[in-house]
């Protein structure tokens, strides 16, 4: 078949091109990224074309032996979940180059967004457990020299943060992944590393619980969860606009991403047993992350906690553990990449002109750049999930998932995320209306040429699945009913078996006349 | 009157001595050579170094194929003992030489490689170094640990600093009570059991069904400390990072993997049946041991100020972390021990071959030592790829897959995790995220900091084609060892298997 190899291609593809770099002179090496990261978007959207949305299970699947003895396999495939995370992942590093402004050492900087580039591509397709976690490490060093070479005064400090945090968090993770291993060998008698194996494991509840904490640690410190959130406003603070973008788009996404691949298609029970301590813990994320929001001086401060606030609602709706709530946070992972990835990219914009951050420089901006203030309002809205924008169709489904669990909860974060609405609205109010108050903005130029073409898809994409979902939105759905039901099937637990419902009973239930 | 005696010259099964005896004959020879004609260059020393190592490497290809169809090959009065252990030591430690000599064609003058006698110590001190893994007899290991150690020290204060005086003595002192260690615990184990072969011991112990626990106690505790200072367990490591300091950097890159992979055979040996004997204490002190090992030397390593004695705390935390697979001493764990120090070969050498190239001699003004972090600083932009190299060596250090450690650490972490021992196999994670930071620190210097010393080429300036050379092999292991982990690990597997371990 044509497309066989098209998942390698698409993780090495970025790689290969970024090591071919070396070569291209300095002053072209712009136009070389943009080509490169232009084909990359170009062969995702191929993927999304080839991709048949009415098959059940992995597509486009590629396995190459890499230490059979030990049952590490090169095991790459997607589904309806990882597929649209990958487009994001290409599409935002294609517009994350476009729009890079004037830097210094532009070279390396674009050759280390290309092999990010292949780490975030490689993250998502990854369906074995140790090649995913190859990716899922490496995406930290580029990472860590984009924040520690390009960032603000405090880059280091933020850098060593972000990058020791995550890691011994993924260290645990490793430990749980060679007990799964070792448990599926107990079972077997055979070493395997594959998701899709692990998956038919069947484990008694205990070891369930356990394994589900080892896992835990790793995707809750990248997402960041409460309390493990602290390095994020460091990252995002210091970080330069590209890498607060990449961040806040893609990288947080391999947490909660995670959770959806691993955590509860693995631990059916340990995930029922859990829920409600960590919705606690997504709600006190949103409301919490949203309150220091309202106090910070800092715009991109107040975008970066607003991100966090998102997670949460994404965390919330992925432990709903129905079809309604986990295809709701997967359509959110997107939406908030979208929007979050772009309000990053507003606040560069500003940076670029004035070097500053702060609140109480801004003000008044609206009347001086008003093409600026127009995109940046539209991405506020959509942020406070303002219906027929990208965020609310996600936040809704999230919702309305978790609302068949807990209606008490369910109410809190929702309240919580119109309480939340007051920060963005007040810092835009702050930011954008009035009269000029300082001198120094009144000659600001709006928007260049650039800018826009980086800024303007991403408005169109924030209407438009706002308004028609679906095509994405279905996709998803099948994905998740598929893994919804093999967690219903794998649930020993009664408790377990009543709290995920079987999507296809669900639907016969409802009428449906399949 | 005595009986003649009579042996035959087949029953001394000679072969099995060939792999030294090919060392021996390199050194005498080069000795010879220099007899007959003082004043040749290095080169020519370092060239015939390597044709012998390469004949000792051809020698263990063949055990290698004997014992995969004989298996298990004795010789000498039953002295020497060709196991699936000592052959594949014996690779790595050959391997591993082989990458160390070159390193002494540098474009910098340094006055021990004009002595033949540099060449002949270093032959000397591999073939100890065979003899020592190739037995399970304590006298013919402490020979082997003795000549080996004594050419070992001879080689540090050859390089002729004042710190590498003091580098060899403090080294010497301390090897000296090792050795005085060895000897009072071989003669405990003697005495209890009335021989010096490991395994004849552990079946003595076996029959009178550990009667004389109190005396094995003293056994074990005189040999763990004869060998804490061989592989510088904590609270027996005191000595390192000051003869690493004192030696050159090529050299305490050697001495971080061939005398410690040594070490660790003959620990396996001996430990290994004391620890399935099932003396629970015997396994308190090791597990103790390994992670006191790993958790200090970290923390001492977060703390310094130069490179090289970074790495060389770095080096007691990886033998901790290689110890546990003594501890755990299943099939598994032992064949990722080796496994792990194959890759140690390269990642470490590389590391330590890259603060050779950059090695001063005479230091700058402000300077205090050889390689502080300062000097480091700003290296991508002066130089880089010699920073892009430095920092893949300390990725791999660090774990970071899927550099060359990181299956090294999944295979010790697994081997744990199946052995039994969960706790230990979370404290070893949590000990790679603890030293992630101090390797991180020296790619935050080369990365993120602006350079301090401008001088093009500064870096690079004892750099030659053979050191490159060799940097540039181990950096390619380092990168695609995925593509060698399946079929080193099968062959190690293999190996470790068949010989009862």
């Amino acid at each position: 078949m044509m497309f066989d190899n098209i998942l390698s291609i698409l993780v090495f593809f970025p790689a290969l091109a970024a090591l071919l770099g070396f070569v291209v002179e300095k002053g072209s090496i712009r136009a070389y990224g943009i080509a490169v990261a232009a084909v990359e978007f170009a062969l995702s959207l191929v993927l999304w074309y080839a991709y048949d949305p009415s098959v059940v299970g992995m597509q486009f699947m590629e396995s190459i032996p890499l230490v059979p003895a030990f049952g590490i396999h090169y095991l790459v495939g997607i589904d309806g979940i990882s597929l649209f995370i990958i487009v994001l992942a290409t599409f935002f590093t294609l517009i994350g180059i476009a729009s890079l402004g004037e830097v210094s050492r532009l070279k390396d900087m674009i050759l280390t967004l290309l092999f990010l580039e292949m780490t975030m591509v490689g993250v998502f397709v990854a369906l074995d457990a140790v090649v995913f976690y190859v990716f899922w490490e490496l995406s930290l060093v580029p990472m860590l020299y984009i924040i520690g070479a390009w960032g603000g005064p405090l880059r280091i400090y933020a850098s060593i943060k972000f990058f020791l945090y995550t890691f011994t968090g993924s260290l645990v993770m490793l430990v749980g992944m060679l007990f799964m291993a070792y448990f599926y060998h107990q079972a077997t008698g055979v070493w395997s590393f594959s998701i899709l194996e692990w998956y038919r494991l069947v484990l008694p509840e205990n070891f369930q619980i356990w394994l589900f904490v080892a896992f835990f640690f790793g995707f809750a410190i990248k997402v960041p969860m409460f309390p493990f959130h602290t390095w994020l406003p460091y990252a995002h603070g210091q970080a330069p606009t590209i890498g607060s973008v990449i961040l806040a788009a893609i990288l947080l996404k391999m947490g909660t991403y995670a959770f959806v691949r691993f955590s509860l298609p693995m631990f059916p029970d340990a995930s029922v047993f859990f829920m409600v301590p960590i919705a606690v813990i997504s709600i006190i994320m949103i409301i919490y992350t949203a309150m220091v929001a309202y106090a910070q001086e800092d715009i991109k401060q107040v975008v970066a906690y607003s991100s966090v606030s998102h997670m949460g609602v994404i965390v919330l709706g992925t432990f709903a553990l129905n079809v309604e709530g986990i295809s709701g946070s997967v359509f959110l992972m997107i939406a908030h990449g979208v929007v979050s990835g772009a309000l990053f990219m507003l606040v560069g914009v500003y940076y670029d002109r004035r070097h500053t951050k702060l609140l109480s420089e801004m003000g008044g901006l609206a009347s001086v750049m008003p093409h600026y203030a127009t995109i940046f309002g539209i991405m506020v809205m959509a942020s406070v999930g303002l219906p027929l924008t990208i965020n609310f169709v996600g936040e809704f489904l999230s919702l309305l998932g978790f609302y068949k669990q807990s209606h008490i909860l369910t109410l809190l974060a929702g309240t919580a995320i119109i309480v939340g609405a007051i920060y963005m609205l007040a810092a835009f109010k702050k930011a954008f209306f009035g009269t000029v108050t300082n001198e120094a903005n009144r000659g600001l130029k709006d928007v260049n040429g650039r800018e826009l073409f980086a800024l303007i898809p991403l408005v169109l994409v924030t209407v438009w699945l706002g308004v028609y979902p679906k095509p994405v939105l279905e996709p998803i759905n099948n994905s998740v009913e598929s893994i919804v039901s093999l967690m219903h099937e794998k649930a020993i637990t009664q408790e377990a078996k009543m709290r995920i419902p079987n999507p296809s009973q669900q639907e016969a239930a409802s009428g449906g006349s399949h | 009157m005595l009986e003649a005696v009579n042996i035959s010259l087949e029953s001394l099964n000679l072969v099995t001595l060939s792999p030294m005896l090919i060392a021996i004959v390199g050194a005498l020879s080069i000795l010879t050579i220099d007899l007959v004609k003082v004043g040749l260059h290095k080169s020519l020393y370092v060239m015939i170094s390597l044709l012998f190592l390469l004949l000792d490497l051809g020698a263990l290809f063949h055990f290698v194929d004997f014992f995969k169809s004989n298996g298990t090959m004795m010789g000498f009065f039953d002295v020497m003992l060709v196991d699936g252990l000592a052959i594949l030591s014996q690779l790595i430690i050959v391997i591993a030489s082989m990458l160390f000599i070159p390193l002494s064609l540098t474009s910098k003058r340094f006055h021990e490689y004009n002595y033949p006698e540099y060449y002949a110590l270093f032959m000397f001190m591999i073939a100890g170094f065979q003899f020592m893994v190739a037995t399970d007899n304590l006298i013919l290991i402490f020979v082997g640990l003795e000549t080996a150690s004594l050419a070992l020290y001879t080689l540090i204060a050859m390089h002729n600093r004042s710190k590498s005086f003091e580098a060899a003595v403090k080294y010497f002192t301390m090897g000296a009570l090792a050795a005085g260690f060895f000897a009072f615990g071989s003669m405990v184990f003697y005495g209890i059991s009335g021989s010096v072969e490991i395994h004849q011991i552990a079946s003595a112990l076996a029959a009178d069904d550990y009667a004389n626990i109190g005396y094995v106690l003293v056994g074990v505790v005189f040999m763990l400390a004869a060998f804490g200072f061989k592989l510088s367990l904590v609270p027996f490591h005191t000595w390192t990072p000051d003869v690493y300091e004192g030696s050159s950097a090529a050299l305490a890159g050697y001495m971080s993997i061939v005398p410690k992979i040594a070490s660790f055979v003959v620990a396996m040996r001996l430990f290994e049946v004391l620890v399935q004997s099932g003396i629970v204490w015997l396994e308190v002190i090791l597990y103790a041991g390994v992670v006191v090992t790993m958790t200090a030397a970290n923390i001492w390593a977060l703390v310094q100020n130069d490179v090289k004695r970074m790495l060389a705390y770095s080096s007691i935390s990886h033998a901790g972390f290689v110890m546990a697979a003594i501890l755990i001493g299943t099939t598994q764990a032992n064949s990722g021990l080796f496994l792990y120090w194959t890759l140690f070969v390269f990642t470490n050498l590389g590391a330590f071959a890259m603060l050779w190239v950059n090695r001063q001699k005479t230091l700058l003004p402000g300077q205090s030592s050889d390689h502080p972090y300062e000097k480091f600083a700003g290296l991508i932009s002066t130089m880089p790829m010699a920073a892009v190299l430095m920092a893949l060596f300390m990725l791999s250090l660090a774990g970071i897959p899927p550099f060359g450690l990181f299956w090294g650490k999944l295979y010790m972490i697994g081997s744990a995790v199946s052995g039994g021992y969960t706790i230990l196999a979370l404290i070893m994670a949590l000990n790679s995220a603890i030293a992630g930071y101090y390797y991180l620190k020296l790619i935050v210097y080369m990365f993120m900091k602006e350079p301090q010393i401008s001088q093009k080429g500064f870096y690079m300036m004892n750099a030659s084609l053979s050191l490159k050379s060799i940097i540039g092999l181990a950096a390619v292991v380092t990168i695609f060892s995925v593509i060698l982990v399946n079929p080193l690990m099968e062959f190690i597997t293999a190996m470790v298997y068949n010989s009862g371990y």
